[in-house]
């Protein structure tokens, strides 16, 4: 039995490597690391969900393992053999129960969280508005309210709600900054809205996260939260030393290419209607009628002039979990 | 003149990478072998006789098999492509127009062109031996589906040499598959290719509602059919409502791509997601509809091995059913991140989950099939007993998963393509092989080597873990999917995906094991001549190893479910009636070359309608009138074909009671 102890060998020394590596690092697990409201949610959801499913995976093997043992075709094995038992009313309603229960337990918690994440994350305080757009193949953010523009970096203020309005002159993206909470489409023509907050300062990661073509693998951007007061003193020094972005500047930022971080002193106001509308948005105010049947929340806040018209687009998103367009 | 040959030539042929002139080389290489072997051997006429004409379910599901394996073969080559260059994200192996282009092939192909066909081979060989019938109900229409099956899968190949392949995505999401994205002949190469073979699944599963409905062993009520059977049935039944809205989907994203509609681009006020609803629509069945005869065929093998009826039957029947019903109501879950709303989010979360119930209820009933049974540790049932571990996680991730509001952190990210390959390989690659080593006597009357079978089934099983399970973390490490390189964002993703593409080489090696295993065993097979090599209980294994080309010499009675068990019992205790059955001579349908010709004039016709919306020039000129020509050539074949079909009258035969009885002696049967 050489081979077999070999073989036993060859399987610890792989587990022991996959042990090392998985566990080596633990703060690179920035999903599991959450640091704003909307990933804790979905941080204590991942959580319960595995626990859920180990309930009943680790039981289930234990009994693979030790059935597979037991009942081996070997002579002299003493087990029980039934062929002609192949029914049970009794197990069976046992096994559809036990799924039946874990199921309802984690569908309650998902139900719960799923209408909790529509809701606004902090009605009381007024939100950071931030209009994203997702351009092959970079990122571009504009602060309306700080009249300020980025390409693939944003900063926010520490403990703020930060309102993101997204969307696309380019495919379809995904916008997502894992540490502060889970994704959403950016689509053309169309401004969807995900309310996101830091609770702390720090540097957080955010990429793209639906493929986008050539250069989709340089589509990430660095956050980062800092205390209300430093968050000031950038905008302004971003205001004094960066120059304008034109509209001739964006037509030049939106061709295809990969780009570094770029900061703009002022934009165009009506920029980002512009492009939602260019890439169809038109469409979208046909519907309105039709989407105020969606309405449960009260749209307030996103209420600044330069998207009249995204208020619609957000609006018909609106149930969609995560963002909560207030 | 020359000149413009020459430029014809670059912008028809895909030019400029070392690897694409390797493979041409090897393309042409191969061809030139298998013509020189063919015509050598004076086999040309062997070829068209026996095979490309033939309508026996059983050659048809052995040319589904050997295909199937071919496209296993680029499909993985293309996975280790892929894992060498996220293992070394800095080195410049695959530029990201290449890396695109091939996990678009690579996830098209091992859907399409390697798992439904492999489903189809066995659904071919084994489902009218279970039933006791003589072939599928619609023979003729079998071979149609092979041949539009395989031709429509070359199309899609070709684009890997002459015109360049899809990169958008396994799925094609608009506006990126749009003209306007996605210039050019790939994106047309793929909606043609996945078309012309998706008419093939269609009949397909039309044709087994019918073969399983109609043509039963007398005697054998639909709750005694055994499970694969079951499982094809509820397969097909997806299979018939799901395609239909693939074939819509994509002729309308082509009618985009060649007429410049705008069913699909939100300018015109068309509307991408309706594109992404509908390709979902068929897509999430479509899973279910590969994994569903997957559950049959442990089915099978789990009371085989175990010297045991399948556990809860009925149970069985009905869990597959319920999958096959809710597996409609699911498709949100992919794009919970689209903003649909908290309650359409919260619906299909919950269908979601709910689906795990009955795949939950049949682990149980596997498990308990094997308690107080004999477990046999072949083959076969080593693959099945790696398969539970693995669906179970693999189904536990898929519940995560399912969690909508979790599904916003993993949407897009490793720990999805880790689910779902766990799924895909753990459940529908594991049984497909065991499937494949269980039938494999008889389908070619001997049975594959063991002990290079186990090496084979412990490189994959340690393989896969080691290649998926890292992922999981690199998921969690907020690593998407879909990227050529990270090196300029490493977040200590490098060391895992070093290890995965480990992982991803020991399956390889586990494959060219199996290679070895099947040429090994052509010579060195155990012969299997009782055709019952492993003891089993159904109708297939009471007929000859390789089962003769009408099946049954006579129709059995099959009452009650494992018949063959059963009749075994009796004559073990002498109670069998040793009457002699009476011999008839044995209606058959007769070959045809019309399939095969119909699927060649439809390969012509999708060439064209791949090149008709490019810019390619000869010269001056645009080429778009040779295009268009070329397709309405293929189509009138296509239509001529179905014409001379309608007139042939002389479709069938009847073997004559000698020749039945000679070839049965032959095999050693008494009649
Ligand atoms: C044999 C081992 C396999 C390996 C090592 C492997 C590896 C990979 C890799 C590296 C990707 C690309 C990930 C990315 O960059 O996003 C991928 C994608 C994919 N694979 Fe596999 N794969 C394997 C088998 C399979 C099988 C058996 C199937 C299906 C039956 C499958 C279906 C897919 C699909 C659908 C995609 C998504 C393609 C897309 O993003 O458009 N794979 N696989």
């Amino acid at each position: 039995m050489k081979k077999q102890k070999l073989l036993r060998r060859v399987v610890f020394f792989i587990m022991a490597a996959l042990a090392t590596m998985l566990l080596a690092g633990c703060e690179n697990y920035i999903v599991l690391n959450p640091k704003g409201p909307v990933a804790e949610t979905q941080y204590r959801l991942i959580i319960i969900s595995i626990i859920l499913c180990l309930v009943v995976v680790i039981p289930v093997l234990a009994m693979l393992v030790y059935v597979v043992w037991r009942y081996r075709d070997k002579p002299g094995n003493k087990a029980p053999y039934t062929p002609e038992w192949v029914d049970s009313k009794t197990l069976e309603i046992v096994w559809w129960g036990i799924p039946i229960v874990i199921i309802a337990i984690l569908g309650f918690f998902t139900v719960r969280d799923t209408f909790a994440l529509a809701k606004p994350q902090d009605p009381e305080t007024k939100p950071l508005t931030i209009q994203v757009t997702s351009l092959d193949w970079k990122w571009l953010f504009q602060y309306p309210e700080q009249g300020i523009a980025t390409v693939n970096y944003i900063e926010i203020p520490t403990g703020v709600p930060v309102q993101f309005v997204v969307t696309s002159d380019a495919p379809m993206n995904s916008f997502w900054i894992p540490q502060l909470g889970g994704q959403t489409y950016t689509m053309p023509g169309m401004a969807m809205g995900l309310s996101l907050k830091a609770n702390e300062p720090g540097e957080y990661f955010g990429s793209g996260a639906n493929f986008t073509g050539e250069g989709f693998a340089h589509m990430q951007f660095k956050v980062v939260a800092k205390s209300q007061a430093e968050f000031d003193k950038w905008v302004q020094s971003v205001k004094q030393t960066a120059p304008a972005l034109t509209k001739d500047g964006y037509k030049e930022l939106a061709k295809p290419g990969i780009s570094d971080k770029q900061f703009y002193s002022s934009f165009p106001p009506e920029l980002f209607k512009e492009i939602v509308d260019k890439n169809g948005g038109q469409y979208y105010k046909q519907h309105e009628h039709h989407m105020k049947m969606n309405q449960n929340t009260n749209h307030g806040d996103m209420n600044h002039d330069a998207n009249q018209h995204m208020e619609h687009g957000a609006n018909q998103h609106e149930m969609s979990g995560m963002k909560a367009d207030k | 003149m020359l000149e413009n040959i020459k430029n014809f030539a670059s912008q028809f042929f895909v030019t400029g990478d070392p690897l694409i002139y390797g493979a041409d080389v090897s393309i042409v290489l191969t061809t030139l072998a298998i013509v020189f072997v063919l015509t050598y051997f004076k086999k040309w006429g062997w070829l068209w006789r026996e095979w490309l004409t033939t309508v026996d379910h059983k050659k048809i599901g052995i040319m589904y098999i050997i295909a199937s394996l071919l496209m296993l073969f680029r499909g993985g080559v293309d996975a280790l492509l892929m894992r060498i260059q996220l293992a070394f994200p800095n080195m410049p192996f695959l530029h990201s127009e290449h890396y695109n282009e091939i996990f678009t092939t690579h996830g098209t192909i091992m859907i399409l062109f390697m798992a439904m066909p492999f489903m189809f081979g066995l659904f071919n060989i084994v489902v009218p031996l279970q039933i006791g019938a003589r072939d599928v109900a619609y023979p003729f229409l079998n071979a149609v589906s092979f041949w539009l099956f395989f031709l429509g899968a070359m199309l899609f190949n070709i684009s890997f040499v002459i015109g360049g392949s899809a990169d958008a995505g396994w799925l094609s999401y608009p506006p990126l598959s749009e003209n306007q994205f996605s210039p050019g002949p790939g994106q047309n190469f793929y909606i043609w290719g996945i078309q012309i073979s998706g008419i093939g699944s269609l009949a397909t599963g039309i044709n087994f509602i019918v073969t399983i409905l109609k043509m039963r062993a007398p005697g054998m009520k639909l709750m005694d059919m055994p499970l694969f059977t079951w499982s094809v049935m509820a397969s097909c039944i997806m299979i018939i409502f799901a395609f239909p809205v693939l074939t819509v989907t994509l002729a309308l994203l082509f009618i985009d791509r060649f007429a410049g509609a705008h069913f699909f681009t939100i300018d015109g006020g068309g509307n991408p997601m309706m594109y992404i609803n509908l390709i979902w629509i068929w897509g999430h069945p479509e899973v279910y509809i590969v994994v569903l005869p997957a559950f049959g065929i442990f089915s099978e093998i789990v009371s085989t091995f175990s010297r045991k009826p399948i556990f809860g039957y009925t149970s069985m029947v009905f869990a597959m059913m319920i999958i096959s019903v809710l597996g409609y109501f699911t498709w949100v879950h992919h794009f919970f991140t689209m903003g649909a709303g908290a309650n359409v989010n919260a619906f299909f979360a919950v269908t979601t989950m709910a689906i795990a119930i009955p795949t939950g209820v049949k682990v149980f009933n596997w498990l308990f099939t094997m308690f107080r049974g004999r477990i046999r540790m072949e083959q076969p049932m080593l693959w099945t007993i790696a398969f539970i571990p693995c669906f179970l996680i693999g189904g536990a991730t898929g519940v995560m998963l399912a969690v909508a509001p979790a599904d916003y952190q993993y949407h897009n990210s490793y720990f999805l393509i880790a689910h779902f390959h766990q799924v895909l390989i753990g459940g529908v690659v594991f049984a497909y092989v065991a499937g494949l080593i269980y039938w494999w006597p008889k389908m070619f009357g001997f049975k594959l080597n063991d002990r290079l079978g186990k090496w084979a089934f412990w490189f994959w099983n340690i393989g896969f873990y080691v290649c998926f399970m890292p992922q999981y973390a690199l998921g969690f490490m907020g690593m998407t999917r879909r990227l050529y390189t990270y090196g300029n964002w490493d977040l200590g993703w490098a060391p895992l995906n070093l290890l995965s593409t480990i992982g991803a080489f020991l399956m390889g090696i586990g494959f060219i094991f199996q290679a070895w295993q099947i040429i090994y065993s052509i010579k060195h097979g155990e012969r299997d001549v009782t055709g019952d090599p492993w003891d089993g209980r159904t109708l297939e294994w009471s007929i000859p190893s390789p089962a003769p080309h009408y099946n049954f010499a006579v129709i059995p009675h099959a009452a009650g479910k494992d018949v063959w068990w059963r009749m075994k019992e009796e004559m073990k205790q002498g109670k069998a009636k040793q009457e002699k059955p009476k011999l008839e001579p044995i209606h058959m349908p007769k070959n045809s070359g019309i399939p095969f010709v119909m699927a060649v004039f439809w390969f012509i016709a999708g060439f064209g309608f791949t090149f008709a919306p490019t810019d390619i020039t000869f010269g001056e000129t645009k080429l778009t009138f040779v295009w268009i020509s070329m397709a309405v050539i293929g189509l009138l074949g296509v239509g001529l074909c179905m014409l001379a079909r309608s007139f042939q009258y002389d479709t069938d035969y009847y073997i004559p009671v000698d020749e039945v009885k000679r070839t049965e002696a032959s095999l050693g049967r008494v009649v």
